[in-house]
């Protein structure tokens, strides 16, 4: 991950015959930057993904899954999405990694090494469901600013850690404790040392839950650079961005914290519903919490031409934030009448649940099937985009797929 | 003793040969170590080497789009290649549609809080652009399924 190699054979001059065109501000380029035309870095084997991956973004990297990629139960990291907000941390040695935790409501500070946080405290492993805050952005309309997520901005991996409650436990916590926000090692897209590309947090009751972790596996093994190695923090069922990669730092707050990207429209929605492209002042967005119930079909893949008489069977996983899902519905005539699918029970708390059914089509023709979630108190995910809001957040639209029988 | 000095003098300069070939090492090897830092760390990944583009496969232009960069060819894109590619990828912008208004916010909030340069008499050039090459498209509350692979499921 270090540029050095390469700038240091890379004069600005160089860079400016190589582009064709003298490069404006030069002397404002951080100093180990690759212009984009002259980057080629291969995510795919960067990151170990499969190359059916999408790149929405490759500074700072952002990648996607497609419906039919995420068909395993638990997701693989070939599968898993990327959101990066800042540059990745170049050097990362775990033999000097440390955590440090503070803040106003802490009652002292403590450091912990990785083998501190390794050998002090007792190991746990969850399943948990990362969804993008963003995921499904690309369907809003008027379009809302950001990486153009489509549906593959979710997954749900084993991650195995120690529990976060455990840590604040160990360092003291004050009565007028109400919230923490993490610290992390990437850095920001400008260069600017002194700017943190995002530093967010959650209420100390989800920082309270048992399955709040500070992981450092992943299905098994080491987490990926990408995924946030050596110590991710990990809040399942709610905006990923607020589960930490390369943690560094826990401040427990007695504010809502008030890092980079807690503020402004960033991972907040109109507190009450607005009209479409409205503006909202800032006073009026609320940070979201929980994320909503979601389904997506992951088999078969949408395109699909089946022969007539032929049963489909179809699967997928459905989720709800801090909920659990209660039931999974299919339709494949755009909603006109609905079947339950069979719904299993999650893997544990704040894990995704996996529905199937199989289908009998009445005739040839173009079909579209449908798949509706409904959670636990009885909220199911709307067949159009739900609530618009600045930022294009929170769109659980139902997911469908093409289907003709031949 | 004659012949003893002269296997003195060759001996030393076989001893002097060796001291100077591997100072010219040590020499040379810090000089390689100035440039690679990260020459004795076991996990460096070795990157691929840029390959250097021309002038003419810059400038490539097919069916409107700007090879290198993914931007629209129009006036003005190498301002936005100048101003806009030094921190995020080009692909942040080509992926978004936004009105004049919702550029000027956008670059006013990166100005504001992303350490964006004064874009000067620039900025009016550089929204224009954007507001007709990435304008907002109607797409209503649903669309419908596009870009479908049609695949015999076995």
């Amino acid at each position: 991950m270090d540029r050095r190699h390469f700038t240091a054979r890379l004069t600005l001059a160089g860079m400016a015959t190589a582009l064709g065109a003298p490069i404006v501000f030069a002397h404002k380029l951080p100093k180990d930057y690759l212009p984009l035309a002259l980057q080629d870095n291969d995510p795919f084997t960067l990151f170990t993904k499969d190359k059916e991956m999408v790149v929405l973004n490759d500074r700072p990297w952002n990648m996607e899954a497609k419906a039919h990629l995420l068909n395993d139960r638990i997701t693989p990291n070939k599968y898993m999405f990327i959101r990066n907000n800042g540059r990745i941390p170049e050097t990362i040695d775990t033999n000097t990694w440390t955590l440090t935790v503070d803040g106003e409501s802490a009652v002292g500070t403590k450091t912990y090494s990785l083998k501190d946080l390794k050998t002090k405290f007792k190991h746990h492993t969850y399943q948990l469901t990362l969804e993008c805050g963003g995921n499904g952005r690309s369907e809003f309309n008027p379009p809302a600013k950001g990486n153009q997520w489509t549906v593959g901005a979710v997954s749900c991996a084993n991650w195995t850690g120690i529990r976060l409650s455990d840590v604040l436990k160990d360092v003291g916590v004050k009565a007028d404790a109400v919230y923490i926000g993490y610290h992390a090692a990437d850095t920001h897209l400008s260069g600017d040392p002194k700017k943190e590309p995002i530093s967010r947090g959650v209420p100390l009751a989800k920082a309270m839950q048992e399955e709040t972790l500070l992981a450092f596996k992943m299905n098994g093994e080491d987490i990926p650079l990408a995924h946030g190695h050596p110590l991710r923090l990990v809040c399942g069922g709610w905006p990923a961005s607020t589960s930490g990669k390369w943690l560094n730092g826990i401040s427990i707050r007695n504010q809502v914290h008030d890092g980079a990207k807690m503020g402004g429209s960033s991972y907040r929605v109109p507190c009450e519903t607005v009209s479409p492209g409205s503006k909202v002042d800032e006073k009026d967005m609320c940070i979201i919490e929980s994320m909503p119930v979601k389904s997506l079909l992951t088999y078969p893949k949408s395109g699909a031409l089946l022969k007539k008489g032929k049963n489909l069977n179809i699967n997928g996983h459905a989720w709800a934030g801090e909920l659990a899902v209660s039931k999974v519905s299919y339709s494949i005539d755009f909603g006109s009448t609905w079947q339950e699918c069979q719904l299993e029970a999650p893997a544990n708390r704040l894990a995704w649940q996996h529905f199937n059914a199989t289908i009998a089509f009445p005739k040839k023709g173009y079909y579209e099937i449908w798949a509706q979630a409904t959670d636990s108190n009885g909220i199911a995910q709307p067949m159009v985009l739900p609530g618009w809001n600045p930022k294009g957040y929170l769109n659980n639209a139902c997911h469908r797929i093409a289907v003709k029988v031949v | 003793m004659e012949n003893n000095f002269d296997k003195q003098i060759k001996a030393l300069a076989r001893m002097l040969s060796a001291f100077f070939g591997l100072l010219l090492v040590l020499v040379g090897g810090l000089f390689y170590l100035k440039e690679h830092p990260n020459a004795f760390e076991k996990n460096s990944v070795p990157e691929p080497l840029p390959v250097a583009l021309t002038k003419e496969d810059y400038d490539k232009v097919e069916d409107g789009i700007h090879i290198a960069t993914g931007f629209v060819d129009d006036t003005h894109m190498q301002l936005v290649v100048q101003n806009c590619t030094s921190c995020h990828s080009a692909k942040l912008v080509t992926q978004n549609r936004m009105s004049e208004a919702g550029w000027t916010a956008t670059i006013k909030w990166m100005q504001e809080t992303q350490n964006l340069w004064d874009l000067g008499p620039n900025e009016e050039k550089i929204i224009a652009y954007l507001a007709k090459n990435y304008a907002p498209n109607q797409k209503g509350r649903r669309q419908n399924l596009s870009d479908i692979e049609w695949y015999e499921l076995k």
